[in-house]
């Protein structure tokens, strides 16, 4: 590990502060930063410690709740408001990682973990993401686990990512803060294709903090589920996985929300393809209908092509879960 | 370099000169002296390493030993002792639940959490809330069974 300077701020402004200096890194958890900062994938010149910042809060208003960037993992997956009215992230975020790392992890860290794509975690094979420009070896190398949506030449490394994807069906937005102030970005807006600069990987700019999560507490967040499939049965990063959230009145759909994980290299929604559904029954044609719409734009390898019958069938399933919750 | 933190391990408080770069599992190891907490992976994948911070299992491999400045860390050496063993650590050897003992410690302190779970009552979940702690010898059978011995027969 590189050596860098600790700082431990009391204060959000000291944060802020602290955070627009050169190479600075905000850590938490430190579950995914460490670790890379192990590997010298990531090499801050300072780490700033901001588990003293007043983020730990999950506040409830009437129709949104607003969770702290530093709320653990397994707190807001047991926060009573969350398993009733929007389930999908209670069960996004039960589904990832080990009792072990949800209680170090925090929902900011999560947000921006980097992925566990095994080209970028070793520094001895060439990686756009790591080192801009050296281009990328899944993609004539080992890459089952890799994205089949939103993929560029330069990188397919899949968003690891379990809650933003159920955040991004739930419509979530981000709060940031930095030196210059405050600002919201919807969760659609503020992960990046890699396109040819795969190593920015989010809006967030230099120096700037995610400081809360806020989600709206609608009438189909309530029925939202997430399905996630995987090599092994837990502590595993998804293949495939689907947050789903369906409303149907009289018999047709009324409102839908699908994000997908473990296929794209940002956590995956197509409204267009949403809208397709709505006014019509909840049925396997029209579902399949929205399957391909949704996939149309799908590039894949002889290697992962297998992802694209695995999300059709987890889709059905987690519509099917939403729309009898 | 060094940055100084004081930590409380079992019960006792330690204030020690670090690497900004040391881990938590390090620290415990190296400076301590306290050797029952395991280095498996060191990247968080196996569990190992699992020690209790401020009531809470998580893995000291992935925390850096500053960050547990002002923190209340239990290990292994904190749970029971050889005369007057933890009713878990009993239930692991009644029920072989280990074969070549490295990971013994990590899912101890883990499964630690999980007794004190009332949600956490069959088989199913119990392998669940246990998959962060890997055992090569695949003694899993075992342990989910002193887990639930111990649920059923002495709560903790």
């Amino acid at each position: 590990m590189r050596p860098f300077d600790l700082i431990r701020p009391e204060s959000l402004d000291e944060a802020l502060k602290a955070l627009a200096l050169p190479g600075a890194r905000a850590v938490a958890g430190g579950t995914n930063l460490v670790d890379l900062m192990k590997l010298s994938v990531e090499a801050p010149a300072a780490l700033v410690d901001i588990r003293r910042l007043p983020l730990h809060e999950i506040s409830l208003g009437a129709d949104t709740v607003v969770m702290g960037a530093l709320v653990a993992n397994s707190a807001a997956a047991a926060d009573p408001a969350i398993v009733l009215q929007a389930p999908a992230i209670s069960e996004a975020l039960l589904s990832g990682a080990s009792g072990q790392i949800r209680n170090a992890a925090t929902l900011g860290g999560n947000l921006l973990q980097r992925t566990r794509c095994g080209y970028f975690r070793a520094a001895d094979w060439a990686c756009g993401k790591r080192e801009p420009g050296s281009g990328c070896a899944a993609a004539t190398g080992i890459n089952a686990g890799h994205a089949v949506l939103g993929t560029s030449p330069h990188c397919m490394a899949v968003h690891p990512s379990d809650l933003a994807v159920a955040l991004l069906a739930l419509d979530a937005t981000v709060h940031l803060r930095s030196r210059d102030g405050a600002r919201r970005i919807p969760l659609g807006d503020f992960y990046r294709l890699p396109a040819d600069t795969p190593h920015i990987e989010t809006a967030l700019a230099s120096g700037e903090l995610v400081t809360a999560i806020e989600v709206p507490l609608t009438a189909p967040a309530k029925t939202s589920r997430y399905l996630k499939l995987r090599g092994r049965a837990s502590y595993e990063f998804a293949t495939a996985s689907v947050a789903a959230a369906v409303l149907v009145e009289h018999g047709v759909v009324a409102e839908v929300a699908i994000a997908l994980g473990g296929v794209g290299t940002v956590p995956w929604r197509d409204r267009a393809a949403e809208a397709q559904l709505v006014g019509r029954p909840l049925s396997a044609p029209s579902i399949e209908a929205f399957c391909d719409a949704l996939l149309a734009g799908a590039v894949t390898t002889p290697a992962n092509a297998y992802k694209l019958p695995l999300l059709r069938g987890a889709i059905h399933r987690a519509l099917e879960r939403s729309a009898t919750s | 370099m060094t940055t100084s933190v004081t930590v409380t391990v079992n019960g006792s408080e330690r204030r020690l000169a670090v690497d900004p770069r040391r881990t938590l599992l390090d620290l415990l190891r190296e400076d301590l002296r306290l050797t029952g907490t395991k280095k498996g992976c060191d990247h968080g994948q196996c569990g190992a390493c699992t020690v209790l911070v401020n009531g809470r299992r998580v893995l000291s491999c992935l925390s850096l030993a500053v960050m547990a400045e002002g923190a209340d860390v239990t290990t292994i050496e904190g749970v029971g002792t050889p005369d007057a063993l933890h009713p878990l650590q009993a239930a692991f050897i009644r029920h072989d639940a280990m074969q070549c003992g490295y990971c013994t410690s990590g899912q101890i302190m883990s499964a630690l959490e999980v007794l004190a779970d009332p949600e956490v009552t069959t088989r199913e979940q119990i392998a669940e809330a246990m998959s962060g702690n890997l055992c090569r010898c695949g003694a899993y059978a075992g342990i989910v069974a002193a887990i639930l011995d111990v649920k059923a027969h002495a709560p903790v």
